[in-house]
């Protein structure tokens, strides 16, 4: 870790909902300019952890700080501009239903009065190609795609503002695997050529290779192993090694009874 | 014991749902007087809610108008006093009836299909993702919906009246036999502006109701397709209700004492 400010530290990060405890002291950074993979299994509170930095949801205790400055309960104005440095993936898209493609995609920058709406338009195809959609997708509505096309539509949205910090939650997630690696030489791109930090969620560990300079793992609310990734082959860690291999067998015990 | 205790939950409840409910009402009219705004998502609003609402309002106040001459004249020929059925009829409609009548009809209409559109935008994370593309939901959703449903029901409801009384005509002199250019005048002759202006403003009040109640259990819906489904639900009945009780609170302050 540099001696610069992290561009997200989180401390102690705990989050329950009801009687079911999600996070449970979670601890990570994310340096400036780095690209951080989260790995760990279904339903372990990994989109909830994004969702926490961006003030969707309330970690019941818990610090967050973005450049240094604590984003938890911080009024309306501030987290208005705590998010204009986001970009964010959500896992299912959810890409505006109501408007047309290219429109989703310029919708950060026209709603920051950032360009015209035709300058807007040519941003949004320009971000389209880059994900590998001709420009005709641009005037069709999401409804119209299918689940691959409408993930890089959303990857395109989340890019598009250029963002100083972007999250994917599970950008390769539904894609064949031709696609998948376009996307990851993609997110490649937006943290090497364009400096963005990243924080991103993935059960491909292919990917997770790929775009990582560090992976950290999470289990049962913590973060239980995280290295350069690299070293993500020799972390000594049994549960770990459980995962990326995916063996049945192991210390994580799936909740399953046959 | 256990009786009271559930009435006693019931009513905690109950209190803390209205006072839910007030918070968001109170957020709400603060963003529809404070920029951004955004006109052309009001101006669609007002086409759904006003434009395709006109056959289902016409419909209804024509047949109610027309059964309104057949029923008072049934009563008042008791007393022979036929020459006061335009009177009575001019005052129901424009007092009471297309009021009500137009109200009913479109929480059924738009109320439900505000409640599904976004409490699908919910459960489906755009309106999460609103919030990290630099727009409030509350103002980019909700504000232009209320808005709309206040600025377009009075001028429903003005159609309805009139659309309403010519209905009545039309049974009194084919039917019922009476003179045209007589009916005509004496419906004129009676009406008085505060009866007219009392249907409108209980319109508004109305509009802002419906578009409350759809908007509210919509922003507020959780658990997928069934959540939508409840929140659809929900918001009718509890529009439908509303108006009902602040008909008759608005005719209080209106007519009191006359
Ligand atoms: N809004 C919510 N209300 C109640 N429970 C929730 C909510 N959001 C998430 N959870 C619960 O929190 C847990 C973690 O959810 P999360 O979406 O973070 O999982 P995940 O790690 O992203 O899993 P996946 O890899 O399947 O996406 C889940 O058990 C889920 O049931
Ligand atoms: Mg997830």
């Amino acid at each position: 870790m540099t001696d610069s400010t992290p561009k997200i530290k989180m401390t102690n990060l705990h989050k329950a909902f009801g009687p079911k405890v999600v996070l449970n002291g979670l601890d990570l950074e994310v340096g400036v300019g780095e690209s951080v993979v989260i790995i760990g299994g279904s339903g372990t509170g990994k989109s909830v952890t994004l969702k926490s930095i961006l003030g969707l949801l309330h970690p019941d205790s818990g610090e967050i700080e973005v450049d240094g400055e604590s984003v938890v309960n911080i009024n309306q104005r501030k987290r208005d501009k705590v998010n204009r440095k986001f970009g964010m993936l959500f896992q299912g898209g959810a890409l505006f239903d109501s408007l047309p493609v290219w429109e989703n995609v310029a919708f950060g920058l026209l709603a920051e009065k950032r360009c015209t709406r035709l300058e807007g338009k040519k941003i949004a195809l320009q971000k389209l190609a880059q994900v590998g959609m001709p420009p005709e997708v641009g005037d069709l509505s999401p409804s119209e795609l299918s689940g691959g096309m409408q993930k890089r539509v959303g990857l395109a949205r989340a890019i598009a503002g250029d963002p100083e910090i972007i999250f994917f939650d599970e950008p390769t997630t539904g894609l064949d695997p031709i696609m998948a690696d376009v996307i990851n030489d993609l997110i490649v791109k937006c943290v090497r050529e364009v400096g963005a930090t990243a924080l991103s969620i993935t059960h491909d560990m292919a990917s997770a290779r790929k775009i990582a300079d560090r992976i950290a793992m999470l289990y049962e609310g913590k973060i239980i192993w995280q290295g350069p990734a690299s070293e993500i082959d020799n972390s000594g860690n049994p549960y770990v090694d459980q995962f990326i291999n995916g063996h049945a067998d192991g210390p994580i015990a799936m909740a399953v009874r046959a | 014991m256990n009786f009271l205790q559930t009435i006693g939950r019931t009513f905690l409840k109950f209190l803390a749902t209205c006072g839910r409910l007030t918070i968001f009402a109170a957020v709400a009219v603060s963003h529809c007087v404070r920029p951004p705004f955004y006109p052309r998502i009001v101006l669609r609003q007002i086409i759904e809610i006003g434009f395709y609402s006109l056959p289902v309002i016409g419909l209804t106040t024509l047949f109610t108008g027309m059964v309104l001459v057949l029923q008072t004249y049934t009563g008042v020929s008791r007393f022979s006093a036929e020459g006061a059925v335009a009177n009575v009829v001019v005052l129901a409609i424009t007092r009471e009836l297309a009021p009500v009548l137009a109200g009913l009809m479109i929480a059924g209409r738009v109320g439900a299909s505000m409640a599904a559109e976004i409490g699908t935008m919910r459960v489906t994370e755009q309106i999460d993702a609103l919030t990290t593309l630099s727009t409030n939901p509350m103002k980019y959703l909700v504000a232009p919906r209320i808005l709309a449903g206040v600025i377009v029901l009075p001028p429903l409801v003005l159609i309805g009246d009139i659309i309403g009384v010519f209905g009545g005509y039309l049974v009194a002199t084919y039917k019922l036999d009476f003179n045209p250019a007589g009916y005509i005048k004496s419906t004129y002759d009676f009406m008085q502006f505060m009866d007219v202006v009392s249907g409108l403003a209980k319109a508004a009040v109305f509009g802002f109701l419906i578009t409350l109640m759809g908007c509210y259990h919509g922003y507020n819906s959780k658990g997928g397709a069934q959540g939508v489904g409840a929140a659809t639900t929900n918001a009718v009945v509890s529009a439908s209700i509303l108006i009902l009780c602040f008909n008759y609170i608005l005719t209080e302050l209106f007519f009191a004492g006359k």
